[in-house]
């Protein structure tokens, strides 16, 4: 019996290879698909392009320089209806980040306190909060919106209504809330930035209140190492604390001639006070209780992947239940709580986009709605619109991580 | 991310261009029906009825269309655009032709490619109110809320007729007729302001129209009429002069009634082209010749069609005013069919 084999193959490279051998295969595999990948995209701009030129449209963006002719009602940022179509963008841009802002933050807030609450030993608390999330979590939020805005507009009284009423210093109105206002009689001016106006009055708020924290943190650490060095806190630590923001701001306030202006009825509507819009409202109410909904079951399954353990721990260490969630659980559940919070975050954000079923003007309703329809630039709209939404989001995605970062576990 | 976003920009592109053909006429042919843009309900000028059948003005125009190419007025599908929506709609070949009291504007018919065939309502821009507001001018509604439709050449007007007034609106932005009916009727805004025209129809339809006025001011020009692509010039001429048949029907007289005997027994070479009787004119736009004679036939002459959806015997209750035949002092003029 004799095995006849053939000779070995001279040391060569053959092309079977590439696919054959395992060393070759996978990059060969991927120069296949970044190939097909490069040729759809190809095959994508020149179709478009293509299409472009048949419609007779080509692609520019100038029209961001000419005149909108349309006005919008909430308005940040001077505008008017003789302003640029680039302006409106912004504008649609600063409300979107004002609404994402305030959404982002009050979501928070409720998912926290209700991701708790749903925890809680006390039945009644914990299956209310069930219903809340479970309510919110699974109705589509466009429909949470539309119910907002329509129970505002139909529930509520007309400014009308209020004729010969005395209005205190919040008034409902089924148009939207109106609050005070701080003025100030001998404020600072503007500062005129170009693109925008900065309240002096404002900055010089802030910087005292930063100036206030500051010192503040100088004198806890003062007295951190007082009471480490002692073993005693010095006196009044707390209250020493508070005065230096305090009082500071009280001071500037004074000096500013600080007041409050109440909204009162003019003509057909309130003048004067903060006005928030029933679409403003709508979607800030709906946004958060919606995404609320969601952090609330981040925040649980947070807290429950801490092992009990370590609350067995810290009560076997005499600490307090309340301390206990916060110094010990809650600090552990961040890790677990905040990698999807980003994309809760990143959610409501781009769900401000809804605003245009309840005509608040965000970038969708300026730049991709009135701005799209009245020049007909689809493409360049829509383009901008998206670059938009995706720096925000990288943006919101980097903050985010750069604060996991910090939070995550040290490993030694 | 960075190859995810310009794929999404590449695909939307590529869907927003879609495929815009130039034989429209073969499409719709090859289809088997006419894709008419309508608006999403606005009664009298399109809606649909109780048993789900769509009527009103710009209705009957598409159905003419259908009857003239298709031989059969039921032969289409309406597509309900928003003021938004409509143009790129129309530009990417979604719809054939739209007539959705559209406003003809000069940047329309010119930078966003399209080809408006006439025009088959003459309107202007009005205002409404509660009769409880107490006003009675336009000049009186500074500081009022104005619900209004974005993406309309009201919007603009309504800015313009502000500022040079030198007074001051809070624009409540709206995406169709019926929310803005709703807004309206809950006091959400004190004043609706669109095409005087859609305000007596939206009236119409309100539980107790008596208490609503519309102003006497007239704020701008709106010629309402159908549009086609830019480009396809053959379509164009079809949706034009199908358009042109019913018009020039009621100059001559002949209605839907009559029809048949005017085509037997009249002697007005004018009529006898129009229905196909002599002329050939059909051939030349790529049809037969009764074309006329189907969509006139279906619809009915541009009179009957305004009375049966808009007249002063209707809900809405509007004169001919401009839209009467020129030949009674309005504005309607059919070119003749030579």
């Amino acid at each position: 019996m004799s095995v006849t084999s053939a000779a070995p193959s001279a040391p060569g490279f053959r092309l079977s290879q590439l696919i054959y051998d395992t060393r070759y295969r996978s990059t060969t595999i991927q120069i296949f698909a970044l190939f097909a990948f490069m040729l759809a995209i190809g095959w994508l701009i020149t179709n478009a392009a293509q299409n472009l030129a048949a419609l007779g449209k080509d692609f520019d963006f100038s029209f961001l320089w000419n005149t909108a002719g349309y006005d919008v009602n909430q308005r940040l940022i001077e505008y008017s209806s003789q302003s640029t179509h680039g302006r409106a963008a912004i504008l649609g841009i600063i409300n979107t980040l004002v609404l994402a802002l305030v959404g982002c933050v009050t979501a928070t807030v409720l998912g926290i306190l209700a991701g708790v609450a749903r925890l809680s030993k006390n039945w009644i608390v914990a299956r209310l909060m069930t219903v809340y999330v479970e309510g919110f979590r699974n109705v589509p939020v466009l429909i949470w919106i539309i119910i907002v805005v329509a129970v505002v507009n139909e529930s509520l009284p007309q400014p009308r209504a209020y004729k010969d009423v005395e209005t205190g210093a919040f008034v409902f109105t089924n148009r939207g809330a109106y609050m005070p206002e701080p003025l100030f009689s001998r404020g600072l001016g503007d500062l005129d930035l170009g693109l925008f106006k900065v309240s002096l009055d404002f900055v010089a708020f802030l910087i005292v209140l930063g100036g206030g924290v500051y010192a503040m943190r100088l004198i806890r650490r003062w007295a951190n190492q007082k009471q480490a060095e002692t073993g005693v806190r010095p006196a009044n630590v707390g209250w020493i604390e508070a005065g230096v923001i305090v009082l500071p701001l009280a001071a500037l306030l004074i000096a500013l001639g600080f007041h409050l202006g109440y909204p009162e009825l003019k003509g057909f509507n309130f003048a004067g006070g903060i006005f928030i819009r029933d679409s403003f409202l709508g979607l800030w109410i709906a946004l958060s209780l919606y995404t609320g909904a969601f952090i609330a079951e981040n925040v649980r399954a947070g807290i429950q992947a801490i092992s009990k353990g370590q609350t067995e721990a810290a009560f076997a260490l005499g600490i307090r239940p309340s301390r206990t969630m916060s110094l010990v659980v809650l600090p552990q559940a961040m890790r677990v709580i905040v990698p999807p919070l980003i994309s809760q975050y990143l959610n409501l954000t781009k769900n401000t986009s809804l605003a245009i079923a309840v005509g608040y003007m965000d970038a969708t309703g300026t730049l991709g709605g009135i701005t799209l329809n009245q020049t007909g630039r689809e493409m360049e709209t829509l383009l901008l619109l998206m670059a938009f939404y995706l720096a925000i989001s990288l943006v919101i995605s980097l903050v985010m991580n750069v604060y996991n970062e910090r939070i995550k576990l040290r490993e030694r | 991310m960075k190859h995810t976003c310009i794929l999404g920009a590449a695909a939307v592109a590529a869907l927003a261009a879609g495929a815009a053909s130039a034989a429209t006429l073969d499409d719709v042919k090859a289809a088997g029906t006419l894709k008419c843009g309508v608006t999403t309900g606005l009664a009298g000028f399109g809606a649909p009825d109780a048993a789900g059948r769509w009527e009103g003005f710009d209705i009957a125009v598409c159905r003419a269309v259908a009857a003239a190419v298709l031989g059969d007025e039921d032969k289409v599908t309406f597509v309900p655009t928003t003021g938004k929506t409509r143009f790129t709609a129309l530009a990417s070949g979604e719809i054939d032709m739209l007539s959705r009291v559209t406003t003809w504007t000069f940047s329309r018919d010119t930078d966003l490619g399209f080809e408006f065939v006439g025009v088959a309502y003459y309107d202007g821009q009005g205002f409404m109110v509660p009769k409880s507001l107490g006003v009675s001018s336009a000049k009186e509604l500074d500081g009022a809320t104005v619900c209004i439709q974005t993406g309309t050449t009201t919007e603009l007007n309504l800015a313009d007729y502000f500022r040079l007034n030198n007074m001051s609106y809070e624009p409540v932005p709206i995406e169709t007729n019926a929310e803005a009916q709703q807004k309206y009727l809950a006091g959400a805004c004190d004043v609706y302001t669109t095409d005087a025209s859609g305000l007596a129809a939206t009236r119409a339809t309100f539980e107790a129209p008596k208490d609503h006025i519309i102003l006497p001011e007239i704020i701008s020009k709106e010629p309402l009429g159908p549009l086609v692509r830019h480009g396809d010039n053959q379509w164009g001429d079809i949706v034009r002069w199908s358009f042109n048949a019913l018009v020039a029907a009621e100059e001559y007289g002949v209605t839907k009634a009559n029809i048949d005997d005017q085509k037997a027994n009249s002697a007005n070479p004018e009529v006898r082209r129009l229905l196909g009787v002599e002329g050939g004119l059909g051939a030349m736009i790529g049809l037969d010749d009764e074309w006329a004679y189907r969509a006139i036939k279906s619809q009915g002459n541009y009179g009957e069609v305004f009375e049966e959806f808009l007249g002063t015997n209707t809900a809405i209750g509007l004169e001919r005013g401009l839209n009467a035949q020129w030949t009674e002092g309005g504005l309607q003029y059919s070119p003749p069919f030579r």
